[in-house]
């Protein structure tokens, strides 16, 4: 690529996740879920290895659910393009502990690097802003980075989105936990629900 | 019709309500839905019920992730939306198996009971054959005195024993919807 100033997706993610406390971190189909496993195994994470559009909306059920806890969504271009109606389902709820941020490579990455809708005309922040979600930027520095990592905690200023423009290099895969049982359990467990 | 019929009495059918006071019975806390003419009451209650929460969506797929979000935060959840809801559905019925989730939805059948509007058939033909293939049990009421009961069995095994459950309300106990008086 022959564009300046991107950042690094596994940067960006462990900033995100570096001071996270109790929060929950929902990944995407692709390559966040890696970026989420490769910032380190935990509780509280959500890995999704398929129901490609749903990261969103996992992480509103989540929201809603637990309203005191940070929520945050960790996903692809693709993977939101897939689900963006799920923004304005978003911004109706206005789950006030709920960050969305897309790491934004404008490719198709899982699956050969194909352009994306956001290498054209899209604009995810402004799709975004348009649903209602008042709080949705463009990051283009790790310090802004770290800024929304802190502004994740705020549980009652949310929702919030962010679009990450993110280097395109295809990294090798950090390959997470793919038992949707388990994952599931273990975030309930965390949150001191038992089995059925 | 039936349906028509015990609801010229009062103006309106009680097994909306019966569906109501089930989901409130077993706690569900969070309702996505697709509006539809055959849910209208039934969302009108989901709206004004503080423990609930009305969540609409943009596409019925949302709702899955939405109940699967749901379950892991402790809450239950249901799905309601009209059979051609149901195909939009199919690859995020996915994480209904993967998550074993307590999965539960009700969906109000057309193109098969007096159906005016030929695009609805295609669809409403295929709708639990869809639900059965992707791994959804499926319940039907057809008279407005078996929906208490169907409704019952569907919540308790979806929610007590993780099976996967949809309860179609046939066209006929939902009557026709009239396009030419």
């Amino acid at each position: 690529m022959s564009k300046t100033n991107l950042l690094e997706r596994r940067a960006v993610v462990a900033t995100l996740l570096d001071g996270r406390k109790n929060a929950i971190a929902v990944g995407g189909l692709g390559a966040s879920t890696y970026d989420i496993a490769a910032a380190g195994d935990h509780d509280r994470n959500f890995y999704l290895w398929g129901g490609m559009g749903g990261a969103v909306m996992i992480g509103l059920g989540l929201a809603l659910a637990q309203p005191k806890t940070p929520v945050v969504v960790i996903t692809g271009d693709g993977e939101m393009l897939m689900g963006i109606g799920s923004l304005a389902t978003v911004a109706l709820q206005k789950p006030a502990n709920l960050s969305i941020v897309v790491l934004d490579n404008e490719r198709y990455g899982e699956t050969g690097g194909q352009a994306s809708h956001t290498s054209g005309s899209v604009d995810l922040v402004g799709v975004a802003r348009s649903c209602g979600i008042a709080d949705a930027r463009s990051i283009a520095t790790m310090a802004e980075i770290a800024a929304f990592a802190a502004s994740m905690q705020d549980v009652a200023a949310g929702p919030r989105f962010a679009s990450v423009k993110i280097d395109g290099a295809n990294l090798e895969r950090v390959l997470a936990n793919r038992d949707g049982t388990f994952i599931v359990s273990r975030i309930r467990q965390s949150l001191g629900f038992m089995p059925i | 019709m039936q349906a028509e019929t015990k609801a010229a009495a009062d103006g309106a059918p009680a097994w909306p309500e019966d569906i109501f006071q089930s989901l409130k019975r077993y706690d569900v806390r969070q309702v996505a839905y697709v509006p539809d003419a055959g849910h209208s009451h039934l969302i009108e209650r989901v709206i004004g019920e503080p423990s609930m929460r009305a969540v609409s969506l943009t596409t019925e797929e949302e709702g899955i992730a939405l109940m699967a979000g749901a379950w892991t935060g402790g809450q239950r959840s249901v799905l309601l939306m009209q059979s051609s809801g149901v195909g939009n559905c199919i690859n995020m019925l996915s994480l209904v198996q993967i998550f074993s989730l307590p999965f539960l939805t009700v969906v109000t059948m057309r193109g098969e009971w007096g159906e005016f509007n030929p695009w609805q058939v295609p669809m409403g033909s295929t709708t639990a054959g869809v639900l059965e293939l992707s791994g959804v049990h499926v319940l039907r009421a057809t008279t407005p005195e078996e929906v208490v009961d169907v409704m019952e069995a569907a919540a308790s095994q979806a929610y007590n024993a993780c099976t996967p459950t949809a309860v179609l309300l046939s066209q006929r106990l939902i009557g026709a919807k009239v396009f030419v008086k």
